[in-house]
């Protein structure tokens, strides 16, 4: 007995460190929220809490796919591009009754699904490496979203493809519900299906998953996929919400989002990570802008704090795991 | 490095203990090298040879004991300071830079340079100096990757003398050369020696260590059992010294019950790994596999599952034609492969005790669209570490948390989840203790009594003649030689082996 207790110990130890390195992010979090409702009395106010839900759905969006690729120890540089893409070739649908909404939204996720799948089928079968490959989408996609438009954005958009991005259900914006929605299938994905264990065992150690009968050039393509199909869908609600289709649009996007992914405690060396990270790490970021804003710093400066917090979430992460 | 005695030791190790999570790999170990001598270190796969040649190099840190260097104690704190003691290694595996060229390569990290720029007239010159000094017609101009696999041995033995050592480690140097390089390895060994350089060589092969050695210091266990001279020696001695050891008690009785042929193997050949093996296995049967480290064993079980298939030959599991392309093939075939290093192929480091457990059998748990019934899972996760006796507190802990012996049975539990009908075992106790190991053997022992066929890889002699009913040797890619159950003989076994 004593023998067993000594070796839960240390156990004990390195579990209570593992949740409150899991943990942390969300304490850091609310310590977060809890200062900027002391700093600024407009910041809880619920039509400033729906903004920043609203501002932060895009990006949230992203980096639930970011998440998958990530833990798949990938990355995907390309979805600010294809975010752009998506959204003119959704826009170009979308002009005032030219077509039922049905055919814009799906131009805009076929769009961007096959971007992923391009970039998942040429990183598996062609072993390139996932920065190299979707760095090449990133500019493809660029100058594809370019040529389509000639450049400029492309406007007059019918008021329901507008909804999408501009209405509310329930009191809620739409983007937002789609956001829920997004972290809710990425979720039940990741923790409760058998595809998403695929994901963890083929990030955490491929030759392994190999071994274990998981073909793993399949879930790679799924995996980049569905960041494509995700990013697809960024697109549609960004044109909608701003009203026009910009070539020129989601440009550093990719970056918030393995911010994101990074904040919420992802490895960029795969085999670990969580939704539920992910959306904290989403969050972050928005409070942090929308608290930034509020307090009438200056958007040079914004930029150098969310620097330093991304330092600082993966530094303290590190220290805890030591 | 002058004024030492002739007779007192140049090297001297006493009481030398090394301990990993796990294992004790070496135990009180005490040795005496001569300056000028070439002395080999024998034994089998974790006998403690490499591990003490690393302590020695730096890579490691002793445990307990004293290294004494020219009759002064020295404390080798990392591999920088082995260089400044003069104790240089030749890795088995080279380190070297590829894509950087031979003088380069010869001078990383001690560039000739003034204010950090390298001085590349002196660089090279000096290079070029040093490989004629050992006859290499080698351009030090040219990329390390372009020379062979002797020739990189040899630049990496140049390194190692540029950098003034009085005592040359190597670790299998031959183990990938051909003979006339060998030969020219030798020459240039015996021409270090005449130099007055203290050179340790590892080594498997019984002709070498017989034609170049001095003296010839085995290790078992992690324990010295012998030193002395290699011209008042017998290689069938020095395999006696090397293999004997009574672990008979470790292993289950084992009452063998031949059923029907499950798998037959016909002809098997893979470019550069094995070449025409065939060989067949029958239901309850434990078979074993014995060879060398590169003998293609590995190799060869890993296409019996697909990873990566063989280029030629034929395979019958039940008397069914297969071709197995993949893993995927292989399990739906019954097959299942506990690979010869969890770490690297076996587990996912990064996740729990729970999903390693149930990877290979997940779809087995799975309902519409692939969700996981997670009561279910839990339950068979539960149920099979519990029968295999894995010490854990909770399935959700992380497996890297767990020692070597409950990881391999967490492997092992991974595959029975799936009910193979045959199970490919590569190196099933590697870096476990004893008590593991016994378990390990205990259950191997059972689940072919309860009828599954297995095909066990293994490096320890000891293990392969205590549990299996048959024992095929392999040699450079071939079987060399079969042996049944009854005329297992451990000598005549590493003989069929060895080179």
């Amino acid at each position: 007995m004593k023998r067993l207790s000594k070796y839960l110990q240390p156990m004990k130890q390195k579990q209570a460190i593992l949740y409150l390195s899991r943990y942390g992010i969300l304490i850091a979090f609310l310590i977060l929220i809890v200062l900027m409702s002391f700093l600024s009395p407009a910041f809880l106010k619920t039509t400033n809490i729906m903004n920043i839900l609203r501002q932060t759905s895009i990006n949230g969006i992203v980096a639930v796919g970011m998440t998958l690729v990530i833990i798949l120890a990938g990355i995907d540089l390309s979805v600010g591009s294809v975010i752009a893409l998506a959204a003119v070739i959704a826009a170009s649908f979308a002009h005032t009754d030219d077509y039922p909404l049905i055919v814009p939204v799906f131009a805009g996720l076929i769009t961007g699904a096959l971007c992923g799948f391009l970039n998942g089928f040429i990183i598996a079968k062609r072993k390139i490496a996932p920065f190299i490959m979707t760095l090449a989408m990133m500019t493809i996609a660029r100058g594809a979203a370019l040529v389509y438009t000639n450049g400029r954005p492309v406007i007059d958009l019918s008021d329901s493809y507008n909804k999408i991005g501009g209405s509310y259900f329930l009191g809620m914006p739409i983007p937002v519900i789609i956001f829920i929605v997004i972290i809710l299938c990425g979720w039940f994905l990741l923790s409760r299906t058998v595809f998403g264990r695929h994901i963890y065992a083929t990030g955490g150690n491929k030759t392994a998953a190999e071994l274990s009968g998981i073909i793993t050039n399949k879930i790679i393509i799924w995996v980049y996929t569905i960041a494509g199909l995700l990013a697809g869908l960024a697109g549609i609600v960004l044109s909608s919400r701003v009203m026009s289709g910009s070539p020129a649009t989601g440009q550093g996007y990719e970056l918030d989002a393995i911010a994101a992914v990074v904040i919420g405690g992802t490895k960029l060396t795969g085999g670990v990570g969580t939704v539920f990270g992910t959306v904290i790490g989403v969050l972050i970021i928005g409070v942090m802008n929308n608290g930034l804003d509020l307090l009438n710093v200056s958007s040079y400066w914004q930029l150098v704090v969310k620097g330093i917090i991304i330092l600082l979430a993966v530094v303290l992460k590190k220290k805890n795991l030591r | 490095m002058n004024n030492s005695d002739e007779k007192s030791p140049f090297l001297e190790i006493k009481g030398l203990s090394k301990s990993f999570p796990g294992t004790v790999a070496l135990d009180d170990v005490s040795l005496k090298v001569n300056r000028g001598e070439i002395h080999v270190l024998m034994g089998e796969n974790g006998a403690g040879k490499s591990t003490l040649m690393k302590i020695l190099a730096g890579i490691y840190q002793k445990d307990s004991g004293h290294i004494l260097i020219n009759s002064q104690p020295v404390e080798i704190k990392n591999e920088r300071h082995a260089l400044q003691l003069g104790i240089a290694m030749v890795h088995q595996e080279l380190n070297n830079f590829p894509d950087i060229n031979i003088a380069e390569n010869i001078f990383a990290g001690r560039e000739p340079s003034k204010w950090g720029i390298v001085n590349n007239n002196e660089l090279y010159s000096r290079a070029g100096i040093l490989l004629s000094e050992f006859h290499l017609n080698i351009d030090p101009h040219m990329k390390m990757g372009k020379l062979s696999i002797s020739e990189m041995q040899l630049v990496e033995i140049v390194k190692a003398i540029s950098l003034n050592a009085g005592i040359l480690i190597l670790d299998e140097p031959t183990s990938a050369i051909s003979a006339t390089d060998a030969d020219f390895l030798f020459d240039i060994l015996h021409r270090l020696k005449k130099q007055g350089v203290t050179i340790i060589y590892i080594s498997h092969k019984m002709e070498e260590i017989f034609r170049i050695s001095d003296r010839i210091t085995v290790l078992r266990d992690g324990k010295w059992i012998f030193t002395g001279n290699s011209a008042e020696l017998t290689p069938d001695e020095m395999i006696k010294k090397m293999v004997g050891r009574e672990l008979r008690e470790l292993f289950p009785e084992r009452t063998i019950l031949p059923g029907e042929i499950v798998l037959q193997v016909e002809n098997f050949t893979r470019k550069n790994a094995f070449s025409g093996v065939s060989l067949f296995l029958r239901k309850g049967e434990i078979l074993g596999i014995s060879g060398l480290v590169g003998s293609g064993r590995t190799e060869f079980i890993e296409s019996v599952f697909g990873y990566p298939p063989a280029d030629e030959g034929i395979m019958h599991v039940s008397g069914k034609k297969v071709r197995i392309n993949s893993p995927g093939d292989a399990i739906n075939n019954g097959l299942a492969l506990v690979p010869e290093d969890r770490k690297l192929a076996g587990l996912n480091l990064h996740g729990s005790l729970l999903i390693n457990t149930t990877l290979a059998a997940l779809s087995g748990f799975a309902g519409i669209g692939g969700v996981i019934c997670r009561q279910e899972e839990r339950q068979a996760a539960d149920t099979v570490t519990k029968q295999l006796q894995v010490k854990f507190a909770d399935l959700n802990q992380l497996i890297s948390n767990l020692s070597g012996g409950n990881q391999q049975k967490v492997v092992l539990a991974k595959w029975l989840l799936i009910k193979p009908d045959i199970l490919l075992l590569d190196e099933p106790t590697r870096g476990i203790d004893i008590g593991a190991k016994s378990e390990i053997y205990r259950l191997i022992n059972k689940l072919a009594m309860e009828g599954l066929s297995i095909l066990m890889v293994s490096s320890e002699m000891t293990e392969l003649i205590g549990l299996c009913d048959r024992i095929i040797a392999f040699r450079k890619g071939r079987v060399s030689r079969e042996f049944q159950r009854a005329g297992f003989d451990q000598e005549q076994i590493l003989a069929a082996i060895m080179n």
